[in-house]
């Protein structure tokens, strides 16, 4: 077995040569209207060599260090327990969400402005990857272009507003719906197709969003963004220095306070936590409803779930657009926090993280997908220091997570309708 | 109240199914046999509506049926079982029998949402039924277990209680006693007989077990390679030479 794994690192260690040597130790320089090929500096070279080195030792010791890796799962003491009873469960969460609730009540009053502001997205990426946790957790639909229905309701918003000069409260509810209505007309001509094809579609529908906003310039434009959407306001008291429209009176003038700029932030903040709130609060009635099973049911088994009278359509059809709303009510906050939006907020990354979001919190778990939007938001600004290594950073800690806990970092734990036992 | 004429399905060169007809009165029970590969369960698939046939016709009481979509056909309340039982693993007992009144329970989302009276009735009735149909498998104790997990005798009686809650007028059985030990069989005899004499409701059977077939069938439908063999009594397929020549070779 050793002499095999010793000829095997070797192989290893030759193709790493053979493929790194001539990308990084030969320089093209030019000189002159000539180019010329020039050995690279003796630093390059020896890290080469050390790179060759370390790729034959590992798979040398490929076998050990594999087993030791297979070991670190039994760290978690938790792992062989028994798991508790429902109502025990149920009861824990909900405290939980309440210390969760309340944690999060008092956050801007002890953080930083900037933390806050950080805060506020976290909560936007909580909203989509809840909607998202609906589509693809639940009933089982691969969303590769989520973020269209996120464009969507940001410039459902700031056109409304450029155009009609609608307020963040009428818009919120109007954004939520025309994405809505976006991911029903979507999902009217694809949800026939599943799997690989269907994510293939949803990626070309998140593009097509994209590129449209980028070149209808007349109307959107393009990639200069829409600029000056109104922050909401408060019954009507505006949160700025200034009142910009005629009538409305200042939230600090009101209250005879101070102006200071942390208050629009503070309150922009609670509104995305409330939504945050109402979104998890729906979507976990909607599981335990019957529209909720028939989405797991056809997730289970669709052969099945059609013989008993579920139409397949219709069922994608609800978790589609009932995930889209979300989205777009996540995107009419993200407009108005930023104040200024622009295609660029809605590539085809933005999809990605989402979908990491679930996938790393645990599909179908709410309370994991919260941990884990928390987690892919914050982190990345905490590893800021690492400057150009934390996309990196973050790529790695993915790949060990998936290795370690490919069910992610709470796993859905299903809430079952009890039968009592009838006298 | 179902007729099947003529049905022909091919698949590419294949032909399945060719030129196959039975028919199924109230309160009856149809077998429908013959060595594998026949094309019974394309049959099934046919009257189920997960295949268009290519040829012929399916009429469930007096309507053309046939290529109608899978859903709509079980909303009209002709339910299949599967030849592998295809339960939702992940869910509880009753939770699958649940999801299969879908049609009984589907309000609107807003009275779920903020819990209705209305709404809270129709799934208390719902899980009365639920209730019922699991005593009535021999499966209330297991009600709360997750589906996954239960023997493949209960499973087979889950599957059935499933079609059973969608309160269904056809039943069609591909193959229920499969896997089955020979307690089980004359359990699941019993079964298929009071849904017929208690609940009024027709069935098809596909079935290998003969003990089965002649001990509950009305009528049996012998078909081979894809063709209709022989059809009558089980007397009358007892003594039909074609029958004993396709199922034990020529003597």
């Amino acid at each position: 077995m050793a002499t095999h794994n010793i000829k095997h690192a070797l192989f290893s260690a030759i193709i790493t040569l053979i493929i790194s040597a001539p990308i990084l130790g030969l320089d093209l320089e030019s000189a002159g209207t000539e180019l010329k090929l020039t050995g690279a500096s003796t630093s390059t070279l020896v890290s080469i060599v050390l790179a060759a080195i370390v790729v034959f030792l590992f798979q040398t010791f490929r076998d050990s260090i594999m087993g030791a890796l297979g070991q670190m799962p039994k760290l978690n003491r938790f792992a062989d327990r028994e798991p508790m009873p429902q109502e025990k469960r149920l009861k824990l969460e909900n405290i939980f969400l309440i210390v969760l609730v309340a944690g999060a009540l008092l956050w801007p009053f002890i953080a930083s402005r900037g933390s806050v502001d950080l805060a506020t997205l976290v909560l936007i990426y909580v909203m989509l990857a809840l909607g998202l946790n609906v589509v693809v957790g639940l009933a089982g639909l691969l969303d590769l272009g989520y973020v269209a229905f996120y464009a969507v309701g940001a410039y459902t918003f700031a056109l409304l507003s450029q155009y009609f000069g609608v307020s963040f409260w009428v818009a919120l509810p109007t954004g939520a719906l025309i994405a809505a209505l976006f991911g029903f007309l979507l999902g009217f001509p694809v949800l026939r197709l599943r799997g690989d094809y269907l994510a293939i579609v949803t990626l070309g529908f998140g593009e097509i969003i994209r590129i449209l906003l980028n070149n209808w310039t007349s109307l959107t434009g393009g990639p200069n963004g829409i600029g000056g959407i109104p922050d909401p306001t408060l019954f009507g008291m505006e949160f700025g220095r200034r009142v910009k429209e005629e009538g409305n009176i200042s939230f600090h003038d009101f209250f005879g306070i101070a102006y200071d700029s942390t208050h629009k932030i503070i309150f922009l903040y609670l509104i995305a936590l409330v939504l945050a709130l109402v979104t998890f609060l729906i979507i976990r009635r909607l599981m335990k409803m019957p529209v909720g099973r028939s989405w797991e049911a056809l997730r289970e088994d669709e052969i099945a779930a059609r013989s008993l009278g579920l139409s397949r359509t219709g069922v994608k059809l609800s978790a589609f657009t009932i995930g889209a709303f979300f989205a777009g009510f996540a995107g009419t906050v993200f407009a108005s926090k930023q104040g200024f939006i622009s295609p660029e907020s809605f590539v085809f990354l933005e999809s990605a993280i989402i979908l990491a979001i679930v996938v790393l919190g645990g599909m179908g778990s709410q309370f994991g997908v919260i941990l884990a939007a928390v987690a892919v938001t914050v982190l990345p600004e905490l590893a800021r220091e690492f400057s150009e290594y934390r996309m990196l950073i973050f790529g790695a800690a993915m790949v060990l997570m998936m290795v370690w806990r490919p069910q992610g970092l709470m796993p859905m734990r299903r809430i079952h309708i009890i039968l009592k036992k009838q006298e | 109240m179902l007729e099947v004429r003529n049905l022909s399905m091919r698949f590419g060169g294949l032909l399945a199914v060719d030129q196959v007809s039975l028919d199924v009165q109230e309160h009856e029970i149809v077998s429908i046999i013959g060595p594998n590969g026949a094309g019974k369960t394309t049959v099934f698939n046919c009257m189920s509506g997960f295949y268009s046939p290519t040829g012929g016709q399916i009429l469930f009481e007096g309507k053309e049926i046939q290529g109608t979509p899978d859903y709509k056909i079980s909303r009209m309340g002709l339910v299949r079982t599967f030849q592998h039982v295809r339960l939702f693993g992940n869910m509880s007992v009753v939770e699958n029998l649940l999801v299969a009144q879908h049609r009984h329970l589907n309000t609107n989302l807003l009275s779920g949402l903020i819990k209705t009276p209305n709404y809270r009735e129709k799934e208390r009735k719902s899980l009365d039924r639920a209730a019922y149909w699991l005593n009535r498998v021999g499966l209330l104790d297991l009600a709360n277990r997750d589906a996954g997990n239960l023997a493949y005798g209960q499973q087979r009686r889950l599957e059935i209680a499933r079609c059973m809650v969608t309160e269904p007028k056809l039943l069609m059985l591909d193959e229920p006693a499969a896997g089955l030990n020979p307690a089980e069989t004359r359990e699941l005899n019993q079964l298929i007989i009071s849904l017929k004499e208690d609940y009024r409701v027709s069935v098809v059977l596909i079935e290998h077990d003969m003990s089965l077939v002649m001990e509950i069938s009305d009528r049996i439908n012998v078909i081979n390679q894809g063709r209709p063999l022989a059809s009558g009594t089980p007397e009358e397929i007892r003594r039909n030479d074609d029958v004993i020549k396709a199922y034990l070779g020529e003597a």
